[in-house]
């Protein structure tokens, strides 16, 4: 039962990094509103930030690295095969916000995917023609529901979120089938250190993709937390709204400042 | 005198039109500049110097100091405007060139513009993929209020927008410090000289 109760909970912080990692966190009821976000405990936040730093660096950075060299078929396949494991949140997700079109074609990237692509490892959905993956996650169906996003959050281990986010992530936990078949089914061949490690993965390979760029933020920014915190934000508007490239409303809440200064 | 009034018309409205410059070509020729330098077998501070003249010349510098200040702008006298603007360009400068230098000659192909008004048009365009990192898509708002001299006033960099963060950034500083601007000038300065 404590076993259980261990995976569970480390499965809802995998799952918060990859929610935050895919940018992918009072819940105030106000659809289509840019609105302010509160950062209520900033200090409590630095401080889970600066620790994450510290970590970062001692041990996850110098990991991504090691990842990075490996083989770029090895790179590709983990990529495509915890992408491919996403999709089981993904299509409960495209159904709760009224997506069924895009259900149906992620059932069938599913398909094909772990049966013709190995597993997932060959994203053969891909090359069949299908329509560009999008993660969701129940974070994203809360927002999309009009839930806003509450105040930010900083997670031990796993960065930046919101309240809304992280209550997501619960739902993300008990919502996905791969988590219950590799933790509660009786299968010889899964097993929650399978499934932990799938997750592992996942942030891993987020991170490699990520080495060059959170580098160049961190050393040209004057408040990397302030900076990250913003670029979290925004991506999840964005994500929520299904914004690919944002959009001039979204980005500029306060697009009244850049008219006063043309004015003036 | 009418003929001479038609004659200057034309010429006024010929001139407008040979050198008004449409926002994706500006685009395109101000990241090939860059790629350029960024190609160039010069040392990176040569190459950080190279790219401060490219921004200063295509880049709205004063207007996204004055973005970035956010409500903060209104409670400034003369002479702390003067201090925050000269503060601001070395900054920005620096910021913005040794975020560049990073790459090596990058290759960005635009592909679209959206005109959003008379003052902006937004160009779409993707950085390519290398082995190292996927391809990036960099939208360019451009402040097009005269024609004649298009201006950058933000990088939108796979839909987050690299003016609000640093808008956000400076806000974040003076929160903390209880709205004093000499703690943000304090921060600016420290940034350039390091």
């Amino acid at each position: 039962m404590l076993k259980k109760l261990t995976v569970t909970i480390i499965y809802i912080f995998l799952l918060a990094f990859n929610a935050n990692a895919g940018s992918d966190g009072e819940l105030a009821l106000k659809k289509d509103q840019p609105q302010e976000i509160k950062d209520c405990f900033e200090k409590l936040n630095r401080a889970t930030f600066a620790f994450n730093q510290g970590l970062d660096k001692a041990l996850i950075k110098p990991i991504a690295k090691g990842y990075r060299n490996l083989p770029d078929p090895i790179q590709k396949g983990t990529k495509n095969a915890v992408t491919n494991l996403s999709t089981l949140i993904t299509i409960p997700n495209n159904i709760l916000q009224g997506d069924v079109k895009t259900a149906i074609i992620n059932t069938g990237r599913l398909v094909v995917n772990t049966t013709v692509g190995l597993l997932g490892t060959v994203d053969v959905a891909n090359k069949m023609g299908f329509p560009k993956y999008e993660k969701e996650d129940y974070g994203q169906t809360l927002g999309k529901w009009g839930v806003g996003p509450g105040c930010y959050l900083v997670l031990p281990v796993l960065g930046p979120s919101t309240v809304r986010d992280t209550a997501g992530s619960f739902a993300n936990a008990f919502g996905d089938p791969w988590y219950n078949a590799s933790v509660h089914g009786n299968n010889e061949f899964l097993s929650e250190k399978v499934f932990l490690t799938s997750k592992a993965l996942s942030g891993l390979d987020f991170r490699s993709d990520n080495l060059d760029s959170l580098d160049n933020l961190e050393k040209n920014s004057i408040d990397f937390y302030a900076s990250l915190r913003s670029l979290y934000l925004q991506d999840r508007e964005n994500k929520i709204k299904n914004n690919q490239r944002g959009t001039v409303e979204v980005i500029y809440k306060d697009e009244e400042d850049w008219e006063e200064i043309d004015n003036k | 005198m009418k003929k001479i009034l038609i004659i200057i018309i034309s010429f006024n409205l010929c001139f407008n039109h040979v050198f008004s410059t449409e926002p994706d070509i500006f685009v395109q020729s101000t990241v090939n500049r860059a790629s350029q330098i960024l190609s160039k077998n010069i040392s990176k501070e040569e190459k950080m110097n190279a790219l401060k003249i490219v921004a200063k010349e295509t880049v709205d510098i004063e207007g996204i100091g004055s973005y970035s200040l956010g409500s903060a702008r209104k409670n400034l006298n003369d002479n702390q405007k003067k201090i925050y603007f000269d503060l601001f360009e070395n900054y920005f400068l620096k910021s913005f060139s040794s975020r560049l230098s990073e790459y090596t000659n990058p290759k960005i192909n635009v592909e679209s513009k959206k005109v959003i008004n008379e003052n902006y048009t937004i160009v779409n365009s993707v950085l390519i993929s290398t082995p190292d990192r996927p391809k990036v898509k960099i939208d360019w708002r451009i402040y097009t209020k005269n024609p004649e001299e298009p201006l950058i006033r933000d990088l939108i960099i796979e839909g987050l927008s690299l003016a609000r963060t640093q808008k956000e950034e400076f806000a974040s500083i003076l929160n903390s410090n209880d709205g004093d601007i000499k703690a943000l000038f304090e921060t600016l300065e420290n940034f350039s000289k390091n």
